[in-house]
């Protein structure tokens, strides 16, 4: 598409991540993890990726997996038979922009977008994403934020990506950055609800439940 | 009916533009919108990748605060004109009717949040509300400048119709062209109107978030388009914030401008440019049958 060769970030090829570098870590069926699969499950609401037929139409119609390591396909397979650290440490969960194509598209009704989301759960709660990728980065921040405010700042987001994943970056988007606080496109003054304690006893109050339900 | 407006954060700071407009179209048509009291973030699709469970807890107390406003009639229709926020917000209401682990969970939090959540909110998006609601012929009626020199590319983008098809079929959708063809606009048929624009990948794995974004911009020209008319703040920025890195990393001269649904809307209504938040998008389209492709640049 583009006449400059790009890449992507760690090096990787960008267009296609060459089939031939993506080398499982997983060599012998006995170190596969049987219980991932239960987890993931359960974590994706009972979503029925068991049922997964292999036809590729989520890799199909996904925008993005032209990017990825392992297409959608490739992952409902994989966390089927337990092959966890490959499936935490890919790229392919934080590529997938939920657009929910693939769930719509699904011919057995599996909601891969959910399995999706529930695989970057795993690897945040793991601790397995790549250090550095950005998008776990914005996740636990926009997190936080809302933690605090019950409201999230982009701008107050997007100064803390780039302190926290790439500083040479501020100089170079600096224009349109200053082009878009000159618009009032990003008021630096962060908004918050009133109600701040009623966030604060939702967030509580959830972990309280999660762990009733769970032990 | 009664509708209550759901802002979310992305219209109170990147999307200025695009609530501007929708207050004042709506003023236009007559149809009250009153402001969520008091409401907290969405939940958005970042917040499901850290905890899902909390994200819809955030969600809940938004549709638990729009019953203590509105009452529980059953008639109360949150409009949530970002598209994440749309989603959240459905994806929420319909777990919590249908998934006894999240009803647990987050009744549970919500109680000990002092709010509780009977299922009687409809969480709308404007578009939905604008064809299904007020009616494409109403609307008609109350044009006053034809808009016959736009030639306009709708883009859904992905979340309002998909994956819960609420209003619209979510592979070839029409509601969008079908509001902007009563305007007098010529739209394209394109097959693009629902590919992802890249949303966050744009600030995360940036190489990425551009391409995608450049190849919807692209396709758009190459069908005839002279402006890409959008639902969402999200698409909004990366369509439109992105051009001149995108000329010079794919060596092109794009220069399309990107509106919201509701400025075009405002536009054929005749309601005064500086209210539809035309100064706070950078590529404005061409206002007036004369102007030249792309318009004038604003203040950049």
């Amino acid at each position: 598409m583009g006449s400059k060769p790009s890449t992507a970030p760690y090096g990787l090829p960008l267009h296609v991540v060459e089939p031939k570098k993506v080398r499982l870590q997983i060599a012998f069926q006995s170190e596969l993890d049987p219980a991932f699969a239960q987890r993931v499950k359960w974590r994706a609401h009972g979503e029925a990726f068991l049922n997964c037929i292999q036809c590729g139409t989520c890799s199909a119609t996904c925008p993005v997996s032209p990017y990825m390591d392992y297409t959608p396909r490739k992952i409902v397979a994989m966390v089927r038979e337990g092959f966890k650290n490959d499936v935490l440490q890919c790229l392919t969960i934080w590529l997938c922009a939920s657009c929910y194509s693939c769930t719509v598209e699904c011919p057995r009704q599996i909601r891969i977008t959910d399995v999706m989301y529930a695989l970057k759960r795993e690897a945040i709660s793991e601790g397995l994403y790549p250090k550095k990728l950005p998008t776990p980065v914005l996740a636990t921040e926009f997190f936080k934020q809302v933690e605090k405010r019950g409201r999230n700042s982009e701008a107050l987001l997007m100064m803390a990506l780039y302190w926290k994943t790439n500083l040479v970056k501020v100089f170079r988007d600096m224009k349109l950055g200053m082009t878009l606080i000159r618009m009032g496109h990003l008021p630096l003054r962060p908004e918050s609800v009133r109600a701040k304690g009623e966030i604060k006893a939702l967030m509580d109050g959830v972990e309280k439940a999660e762990k009733e339900l769970w032990s | 009916m009664r509708y209550l407006y759901y802002p979310g954060c992305s219209l109170r700071s990147t999307g200025k533009a695009y609530e501007e407009s929708l207050l004042s179209l709506f003023r236009a048509l007559d149809v009250p919108l009153e402001e969520l009291d008091d409401w907290n973030c969405c939940g958005a699709t970042a917040y499901m990748a850290v905890d899902e469970d909390k994200a819809m807890a955030l969600a809940a107390r938004n549709l638990s605060l729009a019953e203590r406003q509105h009452g529980r009639s059953g008639q109360t229709q949150l409009v949530a004109p970002c598209s994440a926020c749309f989603l959240v917000l459905t994806k929420t209401d319909r777990y919590l009717k249908g998934n006894p682990e999240v009803q647990k969970v987050v009744g549970r939090a919500l109680a000990d949040a002092g709010h509780s959540y009977a299922g009687t909110v409809t969480p709308r998006h404007p578009l939905d509300v604008l064809v299904n609601d007020i009616g494409v012929e109403t609307i008609a009626k109350k044009v006053k400048s034809r808009l016959g020199h736009l030639r306009l590319a709708c883009y859904y983008g992905c979340q309002i119709v998909r994956p819960f098809a609420s209003f619209d079929d979510p592979r070839t959708p029409s509601t969008f062209e079908k509001l902007m063809e009563a305007l007098g606009a010529e739209t394209v048929d394109w097959p693009l109107r629902t590919r992802c624009c890249g949303a966050s990948l744009m600030g995360t794995i940036h190489a990425v978030g551009m391409e995608m974004s450049y190849s919807i911009l692209k396709e758009a020209r190459r069908r005839g388009a002279n402006c890409v008319v959008t639902t969402c703040p999200l698409c909004q920025l990366n369509l439109e914030s992105f051009q001149q890195e995108m000329n010079k990393q794919f060596d092109d001269d794009l220069r399309m401008p990107v509106a919201y649904f509701t400025q075009i809307l405002g536009l054929a209504l005749g309601i005064p440019n500086d209210k539809l938040g035309f100064n706070k998008i950078i590529i404005p389209p061409p206002m007036t049958s004369g102007a030249p492709q792309g318009g004038e640049p604003a203040r950049v």
